[in-house]
């Protein structure tokens, strides 16, 4: 018997997905704006001109000159020193907090839809209601009972993106659980735990990395929000909405105070948004190429 | 081509690979039992090819799921009969004993080729996996026994195709490697559920001429289930023809098509396209009923173009024509 010819060499998926990735503007842009943020937060102590909490009672709300690019706050203090070390605070908190929600929320989520039964109506409805909370009231409630530190705010806002998570991990796992190749796994006598993790994960994991780019966005913005109203990492640590509120009370002396923290994170936002949106597209192979 | 060494545990039993005596599968509706597959038995040796033949819905995919011990939890179950799959039975096990017997012991190839692999993981750790799962082996070593599994099973290129995904092989590649898949742990007991109806004609032959020469070379005992007539007349020993979960004739191959005896049977024959035939095919009358519908006594009744008053009994698997190994369940056709 003669073997049938190899098909035609074609280019691999995951080389396919990043070329159409490489060619969505959207998707770069955004990858650049969040990667200069990245390299911002992490090189502060090198790239901060100043202290961040050095104050000069002499420079009391200057003006942004060519010594203060973002000229100073109420106490002296360097605005672009502290946006850069906010930075550090508020991208450590999103992305370890989506982490964890992701994790966590993508953990219970498969398991509870794979096996189904009483177990994953309880999880269903424990995530509706957790889901009829809006995120920021959730996180609010949580900070205020836990109380305000760093570890508090991570969990506050990992709690709020586990049922996103695992409302959508359950329900990809539905869909994969009625496809064929699980039916071939369990013929080869593996295990379940072997079947959600080594086969059904990884079918599933280009949506959640979609959407755990868009929490990020939604937790940085949370966690801002947070610090605005004064329940984040207590002063006088900078972080982008502590920052904000500080200008927020000199807002008619010095604008820029609090417009320099916001536009960084409108930026951060928009560059995840464009990831997110970007990597929909490019995973998507409906979408137009 | 590299030799795969003798599986290290050897066969617990002399006797045949697989076993299924008095197999009645039923599924639950509410407080309602309806029986899909009725008290159903027969043997596979070594080597030996058994298919079950029938129309959609007569059984043959619920009795492999049953000895596969797959069947979908809390809607199907085995409610009688004993299954033994090389010498482990396989009814009386618990569920952990039955999972480490699948895959191992005995495997499965399913219809579709084009959705049984998992598309996102590299071909050479599917083909391994189960050696990992039930040999302990390391992810380099299943990865060299991968290697050598798709050589075994005629894949070109086989070193250079281990990190290629399943969307880039072709549908009967990726058979052949659903065949590399199965055997890996080299199981006693292979069965095919429809292994060749989504191929091409051409790679038909092919796929089947393969396991011809794998079950040859291992030993295997095949149970192919399948509605092809044209495959069974090619590779099966055996054959047993169901309907509605009831096993209606049951005979050797040369025999069956020399004088196929039961009246759905005689009816599967004639709606089957011959390059002599004249006349057009015939397509039997009805369908099959649904479950709840099923008439009492023999269930072919209600198609049957012979029937009788005594159908409304069921008759026995009784010899026919002075074979015992040619068995029909018929009032009408069996020896009296």
């Amino acid at each position: 018997m003669t073997a049938a010819a190899p098909p035609a060499p074609q280019p691999r998926r995951r080389l396919s997905v990043l070329g159409k990735a490489l060619r969505n503007v959207g998707l770069v842009l955004g990858a650049v704006i969040v990667v200069a943020m990245i390299a911002a937060a992490l090189g502060a102590p090198w790239i901060a001109p100043y202290d961040p909490d050095a104050q000069d009672v002499l420079l009391v709300l200057g003006t942004p000159d060519s010594v203060h690019w973002f000229g100073t706050d109420a106490f002296g203090r360097d605005v672009l020193s502290r946006v850069l070390w906010g930075a550090r605070v508020s991208l450590y908190v999103g992305f370890v907090a989506t982490a964890a929600g992701v994790v966590i929320g993508t953990v219970i989520g498969v398991i509870s839809g794979y096996y189904g039964g009483i177990v994953d109506r309880l999880v269903v409805a424990a995530t509706d209601v957790l889901l009829s909370f809006p995120q920021l009231i959730m996180g609010l409630l949580l900070v205020a009972v836990l109380g305000a530190s760093l570890t508090n705010l991570i969990i506050a806002i990992a709690v709020t993106a586990v049922p996103a998570f695992i409302r959508m991990a359950r329900g990809s796992t539905l869909a994969m659980r009625e496809r064929d190749f699980v039916d071939a796994c369990r013929s080869l006598g593996f295990s379940d735990f072997r079947i959600m993790f080594v086969h059904v994960l990884p079918n599933i994991l280009d949506e959640l990395v979609v959407m755990a780019s868009l929490w990020l966005a939604s937790a940085i913005r949370t966690e801002s929000t947070l610090a605005f109203i004064g329940l984040s990492v207590p002063p006088p640590t900078a972080t982008w909405g502590g920052i904000v509120r500080e200008g927020f009370d000199n807002l008619l002396d010095g604008p820029w105070l609090a417009l320099f923290p916001s536009l960084a994170i409108l930026a951060v936002m928009i560059g995840l948004n464009m990831i997110g949106d970007g990597l929909r597209d490019a995973s998507d192979p409906r979408a137009p190429q | 081509m590299t030799a795969i060494p003798a599986p290290a545990a050897t066969a617990a039993t002399d006797g045949p690979p697989l076993i299924v005596e008095h197999l009645t599968t039923s599924i639950h509706v509410g407080s309602d039992r309806h029986d899909v597959v009725r008290d159903i038995s027969f043997s596979i040796g070594p080597r030996e090819t058994l298919a079950l033949v029938g129309e959609s819905g007569c059984g043959k995919s619920m009795t492999a799921l049953s000895v596969m011990g797959l069947l979908p939890a809390g809607v199907a179950s085995v409610t009688a009969g004993r299954i033994v799959v090389d010498g482990v039975d396989m009814t009386a096990a618990a569920e952990a004993k039955r999972e480490s017997m699948r895959g191992d012991r005995i495997g499965m190839i399913f219809q579709e080729p084009m959705t049984s692999l998992n598309p996102v993981l590299p071909i050479g750790f599917q083909v391994g996996e189960a050696l990992m799962q039930h040999h302990g082996l390391t992810r380099k070593q299943a990865r060299a026994r991968a290697c050598e599994l798709l050589e075994r099973v005629r894949v070109p290129a086989a070193a250079d195709r281990l990190d290629a995904y399943p969307h880039q092989f072709s549908g009967g590649m990726r058979q052949r490697v659903m065949i590399a898949l199965a055997l890996a742990c080299r199981p006693r007991v292979l069965i095919a559920d429809e292994p060749t109806t989504a191929l091409d004609v051409t790679i038909q032959a092919q796929v089947l001429a393969l396991l011809a020469d794998l079950q040859e070379k291992e030993g295997l005992a095949v149970l192919l289930i399948t509605h092809n007539l044209g495959v069974v007349a090619s590779v099966a020993d055996r054959v047993m023809v169901m309907y509605g979960g009831d096993v209606v004739e049951s005979a050797p191959v040369a025999a069956f098509f020399a004088r196929p005896t039961h009246p759905y049977s005689s009816a599967l024959l004639a709606a089957m396209p011959r390059i002599e035939g004249e006349g057009g095919l015939q397509p039997i009358p009805g369908q099959v009923p649904t479950l709840t519908e099923m008439p009492v006594g023999c269930r072919f009744q209600s198609r049957c173009p012979l029937r009788i008053d005594r159908c409304a009994l069921l008759p026995p698997l009784a010899a026919v024509g002075g074979d015992p190994d040619h068995r029909v369940r018929c009032w009408v056709r069996m020896d009296t």
